[in-house]
């Protein structure tokens, strides 16, 4: 009976010893992951757990875990924008020591996706993630209706270029417009499915893939954290003042408070010829393309300069965690080429120069030229410590510009800054 | 073993402090010291996120913050519409069911248990499933509104001026139900012989309801809009699922507000004293409703 309890005892020890946990978003990526997952566990007898947080509450919980020194993790795909905090309240283990130990070069990943998922402050050699999921924002739309003949001239004449991939916002509002309340095999169509959520980050992606293709900056690349007259600049302020115009005479009825799966839901139920939404989503949206729908994918359009919104995620080692060892082990793993390849043909957006490089990439699938042109272009939100702090007022005021209506948009940006400068002062960086 | 042989050499006094000692332990860990603990953090410019950096005395400064931004007046008067609006819709239709069930009638009782479901369910679910029923292509609201009336495509969430109304409704059909039970317990504590007193006086329907009903309902009235008015100042999940505070703040109430300052953005020492204002705010409005009802009571 004792060598029995002996036994699970140790067995008990071991099976914990040997394991560690993941925390990452619930979306189809992490799916893929998981499934990549089992042959690093084949591999090194390492049980990898996963914990899977709904997108609405996963800064919260994540953030939360952080903050009070949690060790339910072992390894976080945390988003870009969480880096600064990461490396500057110490909750990421530095990796410098251990990519020159491994031989891991930062030079083999794309990057923007190094400058973005990895470093800080930005653009330093001080690493706290391996670039993990590329992607940035984009858009998908109904092919098989834009290649109707009837449409196709229709389009023409109306506005006398072809209807197909805009070439800039202007383009995109006169498609969207198109589509807005037409009727298409017996049911009414909207123009796009846009990024309107007011609660985490929605409106903020979404308003900011115009701003910065207008071409908006946060502040003087001179001056850091002089704002004024570049975040409020008259392009920022005409980019969400159109991102307004494409609410108002563009979105189907309800779509006051939408993000990703809002926005996939509307184009899967046929609602919309448009969705701005993420590079995840992409294989599972080409993969359910049926009953005669055929999508078609591009990077934000230009305006003023070529840009996209960037997404995605760098992995980083929990600096609580007991299993640091096992954790880098797992980084070690995934930072092979060989893993790269096949976590971007499990449906991952793989970051390595291996894989991107590769001369049949831009054909692998429909999107994959479309994320090689956005990852070259992608901007970020801050990645300041305080994000959060900076989030939340540029949430509610575009919100309450653009869905509500209220005030102007010079009137919004202005008070945004407002209330970044009294975030960087609280901060010491004013 | 007896309890009064356990007890024996005990005093009484000493009795009930061993009944009533784990209840004010248990007060003083979870309620007294984490409010003692947010008044002193009031006074300072502590930052929960920032590990490391010890906490300064700053003075009134964070009372003097909040009580000076006027996002902060807008959530209050969010937050005042929204109580001035729930509580006078449950008063109104909670005393007019508990009249109604009152009467004895076939189903009276199946009746009082549909109308007492709302009330039974998640606030957090009535946000969610309430989000479909506004939702304007599909949602069965807007489809009955213009059943009787054809206003066209409205968006209830979507608009500023619709949004606050739209968490009025939800928090009326969830919670007059309690509003109407409190009250049907007054209605049924109502001695029959007033009724047969007021008939041999020749007392109209409308004078017995005024002389006799009314006054005697109104205590229990003014102690469910009491426990109302308490929660709907507390008011969070059902509308951050219904509306996420938004369209912009139209709907974000106080205590939202005060979530995203404290968990959000982390201004420890800021939303500490926001709390206190808020508490002081309520417990003072608590305190003066008390003593009127009291002496409602008393007449």
């Amino acid at each position: 009976m004792i060598l029995l309890f002996v036994s699970l005892f140790s067995f008990s020890v071991n099976s914990n010893a040997k394991s560690i946990t993941l925390g990452w978003a619930a979306w189809d990526p992490a799916n893929a992951l998981q499934e990549l997952t089992k042959e690093f566990t084949a591999e090194t007898g390492i049980e990898v757990n996963f914990e899977f947080v709904p997108w609405p509450n996963f800064a919260d919980r994540m953030l939360n875990e952080l903050n009070n020194k949690g060790k339910t993790f072992d390894l976080l795909i945390g988003d870009s924008q969480w880096i600064g905090a990461g490396a500057v309240y110490g909750h990421y283990v530095k990796l410098n020591d251990f990519f020159d130990k491994e031989g891991i070069s930062m030079s083999d990943f794309s990057p923007a996706t190094v400058y973005a998922y990895s470093t800080w402050p930005k653009g330093s050699k001080n690493y706290y993630a391996l670039p993990a999921m590329g992607d940035a924002l984009a858009w998908a739309y109904r092919k098989d209706w834009f290649d109707r003949p009837e449409l196709k001239s229709e389009f023409k004449k109306k506005h006398g270029y072809d209807l197909g991939v805009p070439a800039n916002w202007n383009q995109l509002y006169d498609m969207c417009t198109f589509f807005q309340g037409r009727e298409i095999d017996g049911q009414k169509r909207y123009g796009a499915a846009i990024n309107t959520e007011r609660g985490s980050e929605g409106i903020t992606m979404g308003v900011t893939a115009a701003m910065y293709a207008w071409g908006m900056e946060y502040e003087n690349p001179n001056k850091p954290y002089d704002m004024e007259g570049y975040f409020n600049s008259p392009q920022a302020v005409e980019a969400v003042e159109f991102y307004r115009k494409l609410y108002e005479d563009c979105a189907p009825p309800g779509h006051s408070d939408a993000y990703m799966v809002a926005n996939l839901d509307a184009y899967k139920s046929g609602q919309v010829a448009f969705q701005m939404n993420w590079y995840a989503f992409w294989p599972g949206v080409s993969k359910e393309d049926s009953g005669g729908r055929v999508s078609g994918f591009f990077a934000n359009p230009k305006q003023n300069v070529a840009a996209a919104t960037l997404g995605g995620q760098g992995i980083s080692v929990v600096k609580y965690s007991d299993k640091q060892d096992l954790a880098l082990e797992y980084i070690k793993w995934f930072a092979r080429p060989d893993v790269q390849q096949k976590w971007w043909d499990l449906g991952g957006y793989s970051c390595h120069n291996d894989v991107l490089n590769s001369p049949s990439f831009p054909t692998s699938t429909v999107y994959a030229q479309g994320f090689l042109d956005s990852m070259g272009i992608v901007k970020d939100f801050w990645q300041e410590p305080t994000f959060v702090e900076l989030m939340l007022p540029m949430q509610e005021a575009i919100h309450d510009y653009v869905v509500n209506g209220k005030g102007t948009a010079k009137g919004a940006l202005d008070k945004i800054i407002e209330e970044w400068v009294e975030v960087f002062e609280a901060d010491g960086k004013l | 073993m007896s309890v009064k042989k356990k007890f024996k050499g005990l005093s009484d006094k000493a009795v009930g402090w061993l009944f009533i000692g784990p209840t004010v332990l248990l007060l003083l860990a979870i309620n007294i010291y984490p409010l003692v603990y947010a008044i002193k953090m009031s006074f300072t410019n502590f930052y929960a996120n920032k590990i490391g950096r010890e906490p300064q005395f700053v003075g009134l400064k964070n009372y003097i913050k909040v009580l000076n931004k006027e996002a902060i007046w807008e959530k209050m008067q969010v937050t005042a519409s929204f109580m001035f609006w729930t509580l006078l819709l449950q008063a109104i239709i909670g005393l007019g069911l508990a009249l109604l069930l009152n009467r004895k009638f076939k189903g009276n009782e199946l009746l009082t248990t549909l109308i007492v479901l709302p009330m039974m369910l998640s606030p957090a679910v009535v946000g969610v499933f309430w989000t479909y029923l506004y939702n304007p292509q599909v949602g069965l609201f807007n489809y009955v509104v213009n059943f009787f009336y054809d206003l066209g495509s409205f968006d209830m969430i979507g608009s500023s001026t619709l949004a606050p109304w739209a968490i009025v409704i939800v928090d009326t059909w969830m919670w007059t139900p309690f509003t109407m039970l409190i009250c049907l317990a007054g209605l049924r504590s109502v001695p029959n012989y007033l009724y047969e007193a007021a008939e041999v006086d020749r007392a109209s329907k409308w004078q017995q309801f005024i002389y006799i009903t009314l006054p005697s309902v109104l205590p229990f009235l003014l102690l469910a809009l009491l426990f109302r008015g308490i929660e709907n100042f507390k008011m969070f999940d059902m509308v951050v699922e219904l509306t996420s505070g938004g369209p912009g703040s139209a709907t974000e109430l106080a205590s939202i507000n005060l979530k995203r300052e404290a968990f959000e953005k982390w201004k420890t020492g800021y939303s500490s004293a926001f709390a206190v204002i808020l508490f002081v705010t309520i417990f003072g409005f608590g305190n003066v409703y008390v003593k009127v009802m009291n002496k409602i009571k008393e007449r």
